[in-house]
C-alpha cells in the first residue's frame, strides 16, 4: 500500500563527502517489506524545486517506525533535504517499487552484493535481512575516492567486505569487476545496485548465475503513470518495455536491453 | 445543488477537475490511492493506433518550478486500451475524456471512430499538439487549415462531442482555435506544453534525450490563462483549461478567464493528491469570493 505522509526527522548526519544520512519516523515504515523498495521526497511545500526525489531505503526498524535513507547531497533539492533538522517533517510518498527478492536464495547459501557509489545503501538492508534467513553474503563496495566511503564498519560487521576505490585511495583501486576477477568468490546468487555501465559489467561476469539488478532512472510521478522512467527489454520477457519505478527497480539480470 | 456541477458537450462534469492526458496514465496507478469517482472526468493517456514505445531515455528534466518531458506518445495502441484500460474504468463513476492522437488523417480518424464508441467514452480530445513526435501531432496543431480539415475528418466518424487540444507554440493561437471551431469542435483544451530545452551543466548538451521537451508546471500558468483569456473572447464553443493547475485558486483564474473546466497535469507527480484536494477546497474558495456556484466564475474577466 503505497501512502503519503508527513514524516518527522530523527537524525541527519553527514557520513562521507557530500553523503547525508537521514532517519526518519512514521507510520508509512510499517508497509516497507521488502529491502530495495524507495520512497519518493518532497522537499519543500513550494513548487521549487517542483518534482519529488527517489531516494533508496538503506535500513528499516519496524519496532521504533523508522527507516533510513542515505543520499547524496548535490543539486538543488538534496541540499535542502540535507538542512532538515530533527522534528522538522519530510513529505515522503512511499514504499514505491519492487525491492530484491530474498526468497530467491536458501539458509546455508551464499549472496553475493555489489554497490557502486550512492547505489550502495538499498544493501544494506538487504544484508541485514539474508543474514536473519541465514545467508552468508559477501559485500563488494565500490566508490570513487576514500573521502566517499560509507558504511564500511556497517557492512563488516555484517560479513566480509571489499571496497573498491576508482583513484586506489582505499582498498582496491579500479572497479568491482577488477576486484571480483582478481578474488574470485565463490556464491550462490548476486544482487547488485550501482552505475547502469556496472550492472552490464556483472551480467557479463556471471552469465551463468542467478542475480538481481536495482536500475536507476530520471523519474516524475514514481508510481508508473508518467512513462518517464521506463526502460527496454530482452527476450527474456514478453513485455516490451518496463517502468523502472513500478515494475523495478529490481530486475532479474536478463530482462533489461543494457 | 451540487455547486461545482458544470455541463458540457457531451460531459456532464460534477466538478470541474479532469487530470490531464499524459499525467494520469490510465488511471489505474493512482486509483492506488483514491477512489477515481471523486474526480469531473478523466483525460486518458494520448492512444495512437498502434503500440508506441516512445522516445529515448532520459525523458525529463526538471526546470524552474516546472519540468521538461518527452515521452512522445507511449501508449499500449488502440486495441489494447479498448480490450483493457477503458473496461477497467468502468467500475468508476466518472467520465473519459479519450485523448486521441496520430501521425497522418487516416490514423486520427481510425482512432476516434473506434475509441468514441467505447461505452464510457464521453469525449474525444483531438491532440494535434504534442511537441514530442516527429511526424503528426503538433503538424496538424500550427496550420489553421490542417487543423479545421482535420478536425471535421474526426467529428465526422466520432460517436461524442470532440475536444481539439492546442498548442501554444503558435503565433497566433485564436486563429487556430477559429479554424478548429469552423471545423466543427465541439470544444477547446489548451494548454499543450511549451517547447523548451534543459542543458547539462558539465556537457553543455541538452538533459532529455530528445534534445527538446514540452515545459508545464506552474512556470508556465501565466502564459496559459492569457491564451485562454484570449481564445474564450473568440470562440463561442467551451474551453478545458490547464498549465500549471496546482491549486484551487489556480481553477478559479481558469475559470475567470473563461474556462469552463479544469485540467491538472504535472501538479499530479508533485502531490499524487493533488485532484481530490482542490475538489475539497473549492466551495470554501466559491464562499470567500461571494459566489454560490462555480459557474458564476466562469468568464468574470470579461465582464
Amino acid at each position: 500500500m503505497i501512502h503519503q505522509e508527513r514524516m518527522q526527522v530523527v537524525r541527519q548526519q553527514q557520513i562521507a563527502e557530500d553523503i547525508f544520512e537521514l532517519t526518519l519516523t512514521g507510520q508509512l515504515v510499517l508497509d516497507m517489506k521488502q529491502p530495495g523498495q524507495f520512497v519518493h521526497i518532497r522537499v519543500t511545500d513550494t513548487f521549487e524545486p517542483l518534482l519529488r526525489r527517489p531516494i533508496s531505503i538503506a535500513s528499516i526498524n519496524h519496532e521504533l517506525l523508522q527507516f533510513t535513507m542515505i543520499y547524496r547531497a548535490e543539486g538543488r533539492g538534496m541540499t535542502i533535504l540535507s538542512a532538515k533538522r530533527p522534528g522538522e517533517e519530510v513529505d515522503v510518498l512511499g514504499p514505491l517499487g519492487h525491492g530484491f527478492p530474498v526468497e530467491e536464495i536458501e539458509p546455508g547459501q551464499t549472496a553475493l552484493l555489489v554497490g557502486g557509489g550512492i547505489g550502495v545503501p538499498p544493501l544494506y538492508q538487504l544484508s541485514k535481512e539474508l543474514h536473519a534467513k541465514g545467508v552468508r553474503t559477501i559485500h563488494v563496495l565500490g566508490f570513487q575516492s576514500e573521502n566517499n566511503v560509507f558504511y564500511e564498519k556497517e557492512f563488516s560487521e555484517l560479513d566480509d567486505t571489499y571496497i573498491v576505490t576508482a583513484d586506489g585511495s582505499q582498498g582496491t583501486k579500479g572497479f568491482v569487476t577488477d576486484l571480483l576477477r582478481d578474488k574470485a568468490p565463490e556464491f550462490d546468487v548476486f544482487y547488485s545496485c550501482g552505475p547502469t555501465p556496472m550492472l552490464g559489467a556483472l551480467e557479463q561476469t556471471y552469465p551463468d548465475k542467478k542475480g538481481f539488478l536495482s536500475f536507476e532512472e530520471r523519474m516524475g510521478c514514481g508510481i508508473g503513470a508518467c512513462y518517464a522512467c521506463v526502460c527496454n527489454t530482452t527476450d527474456a520477457t514478453e513485455k516490451e518495455y518496463l517502468k523502472i519505478c513500478s515494475d523495478g527497480p529490481v530486475f532479474p539480470r536478463g530482462v533489461v536491453k543494457l | 445543488m451540487n455547486r461545482l456541477q458544470v455541463e458540457l458537450p457531451g460531459l456532464s462534469l460534477k466538478n470541474p477537475i479532469i487530470p490531464a492526458s499524459g499525467c494520469f496514465g490510465f488511471g489505474q496507478e493512482y486509483a492506488q490511492l483514491y477512489d477515481l469517482s471523486k474526480l469531473g472526468a478523466i483525460m486518458i493517456k494520448a492512444t495512437t493506433l498502434e503500440t508506441r514505445s516512445g522516445n529515448p531515455t532520459p525523458r525529463v528534466a526538471e526546470t524552474a518550478a516546472g519540468m521538461l518531458n518527452a515521452i512522445g506518445l507511449q501508449n499500449p495502441g488502440l486495441e489494447h486500451v479498448l480490450a483493457h484500460e477503458l473496461p477497467w474504468l468502468e467500475k468508476y463513476d466518472v467520465p473519459i475524456i479519450a485523448n486521441v492522437a496520430g501521425t497522418e488523417t487516416a490514423d486520427y480518424v481510425a482512432v476516434a471512430e473506434a475509441i468514441s464508441k467505447a461505452p464510457n467514452v464521453h469525449a474525444l480530445e483531438l491532440n494535434i499538439s504534442c511537441p514530442n513526435v516527429k511526424c503528426g501531432g503538433i503538424q496538424f496543431g500550427t496550420d489553421p487549415k490542417s487543423a479545421s480539415d482535420l478536425t471535421a475528418a474526426v467529428k465526422a466518424v466520432s460517436d461524442v462531442p470532440v475536444y481539439v487540444k492546442l498548442s501554444p507554440n503558435v503565433t497566433n493561437i485564436s486563429e487556430i482555435a477559429k479554424a478548429v471551431e469552423a471545423g466543427g469542435a465541439d470544444g477547446i483544451t489548451m494548454i499543450n506544453t511549451l517547447i523548451g530545452m534543459r542543458l547539462h551543466p558539465k556537457t553543455g548538451k541538452p538533459i532529455i534525450a530528445n534534445g527538446t521537451g514540452g515545459l508545464s508546471g506552474p512556470a508556465v500558468k501565466p502564459v496559459a490563462i492569457r491564451m485562454v483569456h484570449e481564445v474564450s473572447r473568440n470562440v463561442n464553443i467551451p474551453i478545458i483549461g490547464m498549465g500549471g493547475v496546482a491549486t484551487a485558486e489556480d481553477v478559479i483564474d481558469f475559470l475567470s478567464v473563461g474556462a469552463s473546466a479544469v485540467a491538472v497535469g504535472t501538479a499530479n507527480f508533485v502531490d499524487p493528491f493533488v485532484c481530490p484536494n482542490i475538489i475539497e477546497a473549492l466551495p470554501q474558495k466559491l464562499d470567500e469570493l461571494g459566489y454560490d456556484k462555480l459557474t458564476d466564475v466562469i468568464g468574470r474577466s470579461h465582464r
